[in-house]
């Protein structure tokens, strides 16, 4: 059995002209919990819905547990779970109709882990899907979902809209899942306390482009935030290998850095800065930076001076 | 077994990192003593909330600090302390904690005298508390 539960290779979708996905070429180990982030609009749903064989790319592969997603046999499909965006589910059902019509999908079905998870999240059986909170769908379609015991769990922006309570519990069931070994999880996201939490594994996808696919760890060693402070006003900066930001103010430069190196080591220490002061990122911080704009910053916090004066 | 830890994700700092500071701390401080259990690695996962591949690397590092000890089928047990880095080594550690006492104290305003009497009498309760700790074992 292969050690890689995705596999895409130069993965493309175009809507029309537009390229929703670009040249995309990734590999999900077995095992991992693999967070894919990007913002709204980025192509992540449209990677999740090709990888399920649900859209057909316009060139390249993907492939999950070996087989081509354009053509899973309904065996594979078997193995596979997938939790939609927003939580659809079919609105007239019981919960304990859904309940049954998803078993005949999945051979290893567990009732004793659909009871559980529907308790924990205050379902009754006999409530239809269409009158449940947003909250009792999102746990109806994970209890659903890991009652399946999937090899490969995929869940499109789980956590959206869920509140705290709710989002705590998602968690719970993620980490649940990997107690069964070999089980992975393939899921996006925008709340990156979470998938601190709980991912090995993370990708961005910056417009239609996989920017970094690594384990957490390596991504947060690799970004650094490097502070210079000025006697005066700081220098125009030069080209910087790997900058993903620099925001000034009166005398200092602060930078973001992809694989800082001996490289911009060398140029930075060029510039004559009375101290240099390297930093740790939050995660956060780190993706927002590979997902803002290039080069020199401002915020809008600083673009804006005052509210309510240009009328 | 009184290990408390609490870990905050959205931190510079990596969670299996702030794991390897507090069980570091706890030992330090007394907390823990040779021959503690620590939860499993699945355990201390579900309570903490995080991937169990996280606690395995904070076990990682701890075990090759020489800190904690994986009995295979027992459990992971703080060994007996012994000192493994180099001198370099534990000066390139020691030192921005050394920094960030000085720049901290000054600021608040403590004379030098005033940071190394506090500073002794920290080390000496430290000191008296391991005396205390290896009679009783």
């Amino acid at each position: 059995m292969s050690n890689l539960v995705i596999e895409t290779s130069g993965l493309t979708r175009y809507f029309g002209r537009k390229c929703a996905v670009d040249q995309v070429t990734m590999s999900v180990p077995r095992g991992a919990v693999f967070a894919l982030l990007g913002r709204n609009g980025s192509g992540k749903s449209t990677i999740v819905r090709m990888l399920l064989g649900l859209l057909e790319p316009t060139r390249g592969s993907a492939s999950v547990l070996g087989e081509d997603c354009q053509r899973l046999s309904p065996a594979t499909r078997g193995r596979i779970a997938y939790v939609a965006e927003g939580h659809p589910l079919i609105d007239w059902m019981r919960v304990g109709q859904l309940e049954d019509f998803q078993k005949s999908f999945y051979p290893d079905w567990d009732g004793h882990l659909f009871a559980k998870v529907v308790e924990h999240f205050d379902l009754n059986i006999q409530a239809r899907a269409g009158h449940l909170s947003r909250g009792q769908r999102a746990g109806l379609s994970l209890a659903l979902a890991l009652a399946a015991r999937p090899e490969l769990l995929i869940m499109d922006d789980p956590a959206l809209g869920l509140d705290p309570v709710a989002r705590r519990t998602l968690l719970e069931t993620m980490i649940l899942m990997t107690r069964d070994a070999g089980h992975t999880i393939f899921f996006t996201s925008h709340v990156l306390d979470d998938v601190e939490r709980v991912a090995d594994h993370v990708a961005i996808i910056d417009r239609s482009i996989l920017r970094v696919s690594c384990p957490v760890e390596t991504f947060h060693a690799r970004v650094k935030a490097v502070v210079l402070e000025f006697a005066g006003p700081p220098p125009q900066m030069p080209k910087l290998p790997g900058l993903l930001e620099s925001r000034r103010t009166a005398n200092q430069v602060r930078l973001i850095i992809a694989n800082f190196g001996p490289d911009a080591e060398r140029i930075i220490a060029s510039l004559g800065a009375m101290s240099v002061n390297e930093a740790a990122l939050s995660l956060e911080d780190a993706v927002i930076a590979y997902l803002g704009r290039r080069g020199e910053q401002t915020s809008l916090l600083s673009d804006i001076k005052e509210i309510g004066v240009a009328k | 077994m009184n290990l408390d830890l609490d870990i905050s994700a959205g931190s510079p700092s990596p969670i299996f990192r702030q794991i390897v500071e507090q069980v570091r701390t706890a030992v330090m401080t007394g907390k823990l003593a040779e021959g503690d259990q620590l939860p499993s690695v699945r355990g201390l996962a579900e309570r903490l909330l995080v991937n169990p591949n996280t606690v395995a690397r904070a076990y990682g590092e701890l075990t090759r600090d020489g800190l904690i000890d994986g009995q295979p089928g027992r459990g992971v047990f703080i060994s007996k302390p012994r000192q493994m880095y180099t001198k370099a080594e534990r000066q390139r550690r020691i030192g921005p904690l050394v920094d960030a006492l000085v720049h901290e104290g000054l600021w608040l305003g403590f004379s030098a005298d005033e940071l190394i009497e506090s500073l002794s009498q920290k080390l000496d309760k430290a000191a008296n508390h391991d005396t205390s700790r290896r009679k009783s074992t």
